[in-house]
């Protein structure tokens, strides 16, 4: 993205942040819901566009930054408790980027799948044996709109660092290591430390995404913390609207919002299966992203 | 004699039962080029792959200018100055020409970014025959136009020494004539080469000496002339028969 390109964004999410005023009802649910999966969608591509790598650890780093907050949220001011959310969250990012360097294609995928699960298990082993609890509530004097508006200031902080790194040798390290990885070696790059430092990064606005998200529960427990519905949604966000473009995923996150909104009001018993079968209509039919529809009509009207 | 820019000792290398590389020694002087020659299969793609740090050796040395690179992770042998291409040509094929060999530079030995790169990268593009082609993705380019970028991109890279791995295989005899001119171009330049080939022309046209592998281990060493002569080489590519 441009640097006038990115001003413009940042204006628009400046503009946005009025909608609590306008509403603080359905619209205002909407918009945080928008938000939260704006973030979420746009730092998965952030990883995984350029390398192709494809993670299901969406839930995880989401959950941890929720689960803090459950722990920690009336105990420490609201920053702090943002801040431990962020480096215990960075903390298992590295440890698990330090584990998976090796895993390509398909076990890469299924490592980070498991790993959601693995934490969820854990953290409820550890609530039942420990600290005899499971589920927590979380009472936080936090608002509606204050989440709104936390979740659009990290989605602005993600396309600021997102056209940095577009223009930044580490991004340039990262499309070389997606093309070919053997040849990166090759040419200089040392592709465990690129791979870990933007697995980190990504994982950190996931982290950030979920405790920000957690006063609005009020209860939780590992269960709806560590959803892997969240890992599929996201996914599918960020590879239909393009994941090769910093504002790709965001087109994908919108009507696929809106779907799941329609979907889950309408059909709640149904959701998961019909949620399978936009995700196959999305891998068949815009296997290139919206991103890619539209370069390519656009290839078309200059030809 | 002058000391080697290169030096193997004792380089082995085993894939389950099979010894692939079988305590190979040789060196590379500096401004030579060294033609590593053998039957199919007789290890010398996995002699490169061991020197390049694509693959670890299981025993052995490989030093550049007297320092211990075996065992190191590619990235840092590249760094270090050893630029290699691929038998099975490798460019990054859904970027540009310019980017591919940006990749060269970003990171290697004498890294540049921005716009002195960009310099370097339309002269390197000049150098190997692909000048004005640098907004074309790799992907579309000629086989051969793939494998002089793969060199450009090498280049890039400042290496002490140059790895070709069959780099003139698969062209035709035009591109050949204009491929050996350019390798005998690098070497005015008084780059080093280590370049395992099969296109005897080439070898006898370009290499300052040969080492000759088979099974692994190395049967004889010397100018092309000599070596290609040599009985056992002879037999190790024909059968005893025409020895």
């Amino acid at each position: 993205m441009s640097r006038n390109a990115l001003i413009f964004a940042l204006l628009v999410l400046a503009a946005l942040s009025a909608v609590p005023w306008l509403d603080s009802g359905f619209w205002l649910a909407l918009s945080i819901n928008i938000a939260q999966y704006a973030v979420l969608a746009t730092a998965w591509a952030v990883f995984s566009g350029p390398t192709r790598y494809v993670s299901l650890a969406t839930a995880a780093f989401f959950g941890i930054g929720a689960y803090t907050v459950a722990v920690l949220g009336e105990a420490l001011p609201w920053p702090a408790v943002l801040a431990a959310a962020g480096v215990i969250g960075v903390l298992v990012s590295l440890l698990v980027g330090f584990a998976t360097l090796r895993l390509s294609g398909v076990y890469f995928v299924v490592f980070t799948f498991g790993l959601a699960e693995l934490i969820r298990q854990l953290v409820t082993w550890f609530e039942v044996n420990v600290t005899r609890t499971i589920g927590r509530y979380v009472f936080l004097d936090i608002t509606q709109a204050q989440i709104y508006w936390q979740l659009l200031g990290l989605f602005g902080l993600l396309l600021i660092l997102g056209t940095w790194l577009r223009a930044s040798r580490l991004g340039f390290a990262l499309r070389v290591i997606g093309e070919d990885e053997m040849v990166a070696r090759h040419v200089g790059i040392d592709t465990a430390r690129a791979k870990i430092a933007l697995f980190a990064l990504s994982a950190l606005f996931m982290i950030l995404t979920g405790a920000v998200m957690a006063p609005r529960w009020t209860y939780l427990d590992p269960a709806i913390a560590f959803n892997p519905t969240t890992s599929f949604q996201v996914l599918i966000m960020a590879l239909l609207g393009g994941v090769h473009a910093l504002l790709g995923p965001l087109l994908g996150v919108v009507p696929m919002a809106l779907l799941f909104e329609v979907l889950s009001a309408n059909f709640p018993n149904h959701f998961s299966i019909l949620l399978g079968a936009v995700f196959m209509l999305v891998v068949y039919a815009v296997p290139r992203g919206v991103i890619g529809l539209l370069a390519r009509t656009q290839r078309r009207r200059v030809a | 004699m002058s000391a080697p820019l290169l030096r193997v000792t004792g380089l082995t290398r085993a894939f389950g039962g099979l010894v692939a590389v079988n305590a190979l020694s040789f060196g590379v002087r500096p401004g030579e080029i060294l033609g590593l020659l053998g039957p199919n299969g007789s290890g010398k793609t996995t002699a490169l792959n061991l020197i390049s740090g694509a693959l670890a050796p299981d025993a052995g040395r490989v030093e550049l200018e007297g320092r211990l690179v075996s065992g190191l992770p590619a990235h840092r042998i590249a760094r270090l100055g050893i630029a290699r291409t691929f038998q099975l040509v490798r460019p990054l094929p859904a970027m540009s020409c310019t980017e591919n060999v940006l990749a060269g530079l970003a990171f290697g030995r004498d890294a540049a970014w921005d716009g002195e790169a960009l310099e370097r990268a339309e002269a390197l593009l000049a150098l190997v025959g692909l000048g004005g082609k640098g907004h074309l993705p790799a992907e579309v380019l000629t086989y051969v136009d793939q494998k002089r970028l793969e060199l450009a991109r090498a280049l890039a890279l400042s290496p002490r020494l140059l790895l070709l791995d069959e780099w003139l295989a698969g062209l035709n005899p035009t591109e050949l004539r204009d491929g050996i001119a350019l390798i005998h171009s690098l070497r005015e330049e008084g780059r080093t080469v280590l370049m395992v080939e099969h296109v005897m022309d080439a070898v006898r046209s370009l290499c300052d000496r040969c080492v000759v592998m088979n099974a692994g281990a190395r049967i004889a060493e010397g100018p092309p002339a000599e070596v290609l002569a040599d009985r056992e080489v002879i037999r190790a590519y024909l059968g005893a028969e025409d020895a």
